[in-house]
């Protein structure tokens, strides 16, 4: 990557600045992106010099995470570049047990001395802490994995790739939209990269690297005369995959209903911009949607969100225990409700996996950021609940002796803690495609993209919407709708799930930003689906006037 | 320590700027030392403690800029950053939306630092969770909790010649109590700037009443309801009205505020009983008297006796229409009445109180409809009395059709570094009930 490339596109305003503030580090060059970074020998060094200073100060456990986050941002309006962004944020943090109770400290000096301090700061916090703690942390054991690596399988790093080339991306996008009706488009190219190096007083070096890259735009319509606009966003998802994403091969093209075309693992925005300003300019004219029962034809970059809300969340262990109870809630999936080995939670096509290695998905890692090798697990099989999503410190609490592998942290600076893996609905087992599927349905919606979304503090009753919504009528798409949202109860929906496309439909929806903790933390999850038939579920006009 | 006197600031930054050569440059140094401690299950989770200190530089040659940050701020550090600004800088292209930097600019005194604040230790953290966890216990409840308490400084020069410097306390609390049978869950929330005012005894009892009283809630049918919001519950749909005051988007015909190729400046939108606007100097909500671009923050009317008073204009928006700019509100104040939350319910033949609103998302921003659902505290009220505890509910509402349903204002009360009065509303509508406790 030469300098001049980034430096003659890059806008940088502290003003135009959007980049999410949990996203952010120090602004770099652009080839600085590029720059190795602490050798692993030396990360040992200094990862040892918090685990034999935490044991000398009486800790039974530590662990330490050296990690050096890279991230690009390029944004776009129309047919202007507005701000490439590349940031930079490099650190330790240690984790310890002392008294029993865990301690947490971090430091931007990864010195000798500096993590030294930092690893004291760590105790101290454990042994005040320990006033308060009413049971000791029990660890599930690990095993130790030696010196091990670990690398998301990319073909093209970004961080190779010139921003002209995805300034140039991007605004071709933005024009496609103009000149196909849009009236403003905004875009956007994220992308991550964790340079992370795990060690533990069990005996693991563990060294990753990890990318992650989101294409997205907005195209808005509007009707000045009528006082309307609508907003078609992406039908892009984030990957754990590199540049390689944005090709746009045509062998990783879906069909989807009403002539859309989808993507799996390769994007093409350009084509996407063309069809979001002609669809945006649709929904200005689309019929309202008549309230009522309606069955649902779910594309998979719309149903991920839905098995998001009700589904991952529900059956995250410490949501189940009472930990999040002051943010994020509770859940209904109780433990009583798993022991009893028949909670229905949907009809008997419903099975639903957490996968940690499941490749392009956000959440693949060879290991979690407590040092357990990640794996693939069932959370629900033909409909029943039967495991959930547990961490080393909480498996013992439902009769189980080995993590899941799903603790993570956003950065060096926080503390670990369990968050969602990749949660699944593995496709139908016979062969049975979009087309098929619509023609199978009388009164119906079929909803593509992700919108609107909400779900009470427990996960039973929810409300979504979505990009585009297209009227199904005696087995035929017979027009855009407007205004539609469908409300559930997440245990009645499941237990409609009445037909699952064929694996040849089968792609991932994904979020960068799914948030849990106080001081609340972001991390990045892919949910896998065909697309989904559910029955008879509540359609509500969203439609006011003001 | 991270926080730094005005003339430590000054001095760091002066150092910096002498090391420019672009036609312009902007220094921005800020630093935080904050704590925090989580508890749940009626026991201690995690705590923690950050101290940040960041400087970025931006310098501009005509129209071209380039901004560069450092957390270092020795001689040779500073002369880095600013010389990979200018570099940036240099080889940028125009940034036809680029404004150069203000000049000198006068700014009231900030009264948003409490020293009290910023003197809060681990051991006051711990007993703050103690405050929860042992009443919790006694009334067979169980507590999870957050406490997060932060100091911090940010200062501004530029070689215009403007300088800013504002010091900032803050405190936020938040207890969730539920009742060890499920069926009963409360909450409560407290912020200021000034940790003297908050009392963890007088809160933590607010949210254990509400989980008892709200054990074994019935369920009522969804439909429209006078409801009785609680400031916390009017926040989060206020929230929505707050964000949409942005004048470029009303221009181009794609917010809530365009009207008919135009915007809804000067236009009765709410009840003339509402009032909204912002005021950095106000003291229950006191907040810096200048923002990221160096422009002073006054007092600013958004919607008087419910017409839009103002739209917020950036600098660039402002001049290309002609007009002054008027800054982002970085808190919002609404006017309210005398009534007491007591006398509120007193006056309600048949409602709902509404302790908060949850999983807030926009519907539709053309009409500012908001989806979303009741917590922790739904009652049902009849005759003037709470009568009995009821399943939460699903609502899809907008703040503009409930601020024209608006029956009575209450007193005010301090959420989030905003001042909202208790409200209450007919017909605000409830589409579905939730089996959530």
């Amino acid at each position: 990557m030469k300098r001049r490339d980034f430096v003659q596109l890059s806008g940088l305003g502290a003003g135009a600045l959007l980049v999410p503030n949990l996203m952010t580090g120090n602004t770099i060059f652009a080839e600085a992106l590029l720059e190795p970074g602490m050798d692993t020998i030396v990360k040992k060094r200094m990862a040892d010099v918090a685990l034999n200073t935490a044991k000398s100060l009486g800790a039974t456990y530590a662990d330490a995470r050296i990690g050096r986050y890279l991230n690009q941002y390029v944004f776009t309006r129309e047919d202007k570049v507005q701000n490439v962004v590349n940031t930079e944020s490099f650190g330790i943090g240690i984790r310890v047990i002392t008294n029993g109770t865990w301690g947490f400290a971090s430091t931007n000096d990864v010195s000798e001395d500096g993590i030294k301090k930092a690893t004291q700061q760590a105790v101290a916090i454990a042994k005040a802490n320990s006033k308060f703690q009413k049971e000791p942390v029990i660890l599930a054991p690990v095993a130790n994995y030696g010196e091990v690596s670990w690398k998301t399988p990319i073909q093209k790093d970004f961080k190779e790739v010139p921003v002209s080339e995805k300034v140039e991306l991007l605004l071709s996008a933005n024009a496609a939209a103009l000149n196909n009706g849009a009236n403003f488009v905004n875009s956007a190219l994220f992308m991550v990269n964790e340079q992370k190096y795990f060690a533990s007083t069990e005996g693991s070096y563990i060294d990753q690297d990890v990318h992650r890259i989101w294409p997205n735009f907005g195209v808005t319509a509007v009707d000045q005369a009528k006082g309307k606009f609508k907003t078609r966003d992406a039908m892009s998802s984030p990957m754990g995959l590199g540049y390689e994403y944005m090709d746009g091969l045509a062998s990783e093209k879906l069909v989807g209903a009403a002539g859309l075309t989808l993507y799996r693992n390769s994007y093409d925005i350009i084509e996407d911009a063309t069809a979001a300003a002609k669809q945006a300019k649709e929904m200005l004219s689309a019929k309202s949607v008549d309230p009522g029962k309606y069955d649902l034809v779910l594309e998979p970059n719309h149903l991920g969100l839905t098995i998001h809300e009700s589904v991952g969340h529900p059956t995250e262990l410490d949501r189940v225990l009472g930990y999040e109870a002051n943010y994020a809630g509770t859940s209904f999936a109780t433990i009583d409700k798993w022991k009893s080995g028949d909670f229905k939670y949907g009809s008997d096509l419903v099975n639903i996996v957490a996968d940690k290695t499941q490749v392009g998905s956000l959440g693949a890692v060879g290991f979690d950021d407590e040092g357990v090798q990640c794996k693939k697990w069932d959370i629900i099989r033909n409909g029943v609940l039967v495991n959930y999503q547990a961490i080393r410190d909480q498996v013992k609490m439902i009769d189980q002796d080995e993590s899941h592998g799903c603790c993570y942290a956003q950065s060096w600076n926080d503390v670990q803690f369990q968050r969602m893996p990749n949660i699944s609905l593995e496709p139908g087992k016979d062969p049975y495609s979009v087309s098929e599927m619509i023609k199978d349905v009388e009164k119906g919606i079929y909803i593509a993209g992700r919108g609107s979304y909400s779900i009470d503090q427990q996960r039973y009753n929810f409300q979504f919407g979505g990009t585009v919504f297209y009227e199904i009528k005696d087995g035929k798409i017979v027009g855009m709708l407007n205004d539609v949202a469908y409300q559930s109860n997440t245990q009645e929906f499941w237990n409609s799930c009445a037909k699952i496309c064929d694996e040849d439909d089968y792609r991932m929806f994904g979020s960068f930003f799914d948030g849990k903790g106080q001081p609340s933390q972001v991390s990045a999850v892919s949910h896998g689906s065909s697309t989904t038939r559910f029955n008879n579920i509540n359609v509500i006009n969203t439609g006011r006037t003001v | 320590m991270a926080i730094y006197t005005e003339e430590e600031a000054k001095k760091i930054m002066e150092k910096a700027l002498s090391f420019s050569t672009a036609d312009a440059c902007e220094i921005n140094l800020q630093g935080s030392e904050s704590g925090n401690i989580r508890y749940a299950r009626n026991s201690v989770s995690t705590s923690g403690h950050r101290s940040n200190q960041n400087l970025v530089v931006q310098a501009n040659f005509g129209k071209k800029s380039g901004t560069a940050s450092i957390d270092e701020f020795d001689d040779a550090s500073l002369q880095r950053v600013v010389a990979r600004a200018e570099e940036l800088a240099k080889l940028s292209p125009e940034n036809p939306e680029f404004m150069a930097p203000l000049g000198p600019q006068v700014y009231d005194k900030a009264i948003n630092y409490v020293e009290a604040t910023a003197n809060i230790t681990p051991e006051y953290r711990a007993n703050v969770a103690n405050s929860s966890i042992e009443p919790a216990i006694a009334s067979d409840v169980t507590a999870a909790g957050f406490l997060d308490d932060s100091a911090g400084f940010q200062a501004m020069l530029n070689s215009k010649g403007l300088f800013a410097y504002n010091k900032s306390t803050n405190v936020d609390f938040t207890v969730t109590m539920r009742t060890n049978d499920g069926t009963g869950s409360g909450w409560v929330t407290r912020d200021f700037n000034d940790v003297s005012k908050f009392d963890a005894n007088e809160a933590s009892s607010v949210a254990i009443s509400k989980s008892v009283m709200s054990r074994e809630a019935r369920a009522i049918e969804p439909g429209k309801y006078t409801v009785i919001l609680e400031p916390s519950a009017g926040l989060g749909l206020l929230s929505g009205l707050g964000r949409s005051v942005d004048a470029r988007q009303a221009d181009e015909g794609r917010s809530f505020m365009s009207k008919d190729g135009g915007t809804k400046l000067g236009v009765k939108i709410v009840d003339e009983r509402v009032n909204l606007w912002s005021d950095p100097l106000h003291p229950e909500v006191p907040v810096s008297t200048w923002n990221g671009e160096g422009q002073p923050l006054k007092k600013t009317e958004w919607i008087k006796n419910g017409v839009v008073q103002n739209l917020a204009y950036s600098r660039f928006w402002a001049e290309k229409k002609g007009v002054e700019p008027v800054p982002y509100p970085s808190n919002f104040i609404m006017g309210g009445g005398d009534a007491s939350l007591e006398e509120l319910i007193k006056s309600t033949k048949k409602g709902i109180l509404v302790t908060r609103l949850w999983y807030i998302r926009s519907v539709d921003p053309q009409t500012l409809l908001y989806t979303g659902l009741t917590r922790d505290g739904t009652f049902y009220i009849e005759n003037g009395a709470i009568k009995y505890p009821v399943k939460n509910f699903r609502f899809n509402e907008s703040p503009i059709i409930m601020l024209n349903n608006l029956e009575t204002l209450g007193k005010q009360v301090r959420v989030e570094g905003n001042l909202i009065p208790y409200m209450k509303i007919r017909d605000f509508t409830f589409t579905s009930l939730s089996d959530a406790v």
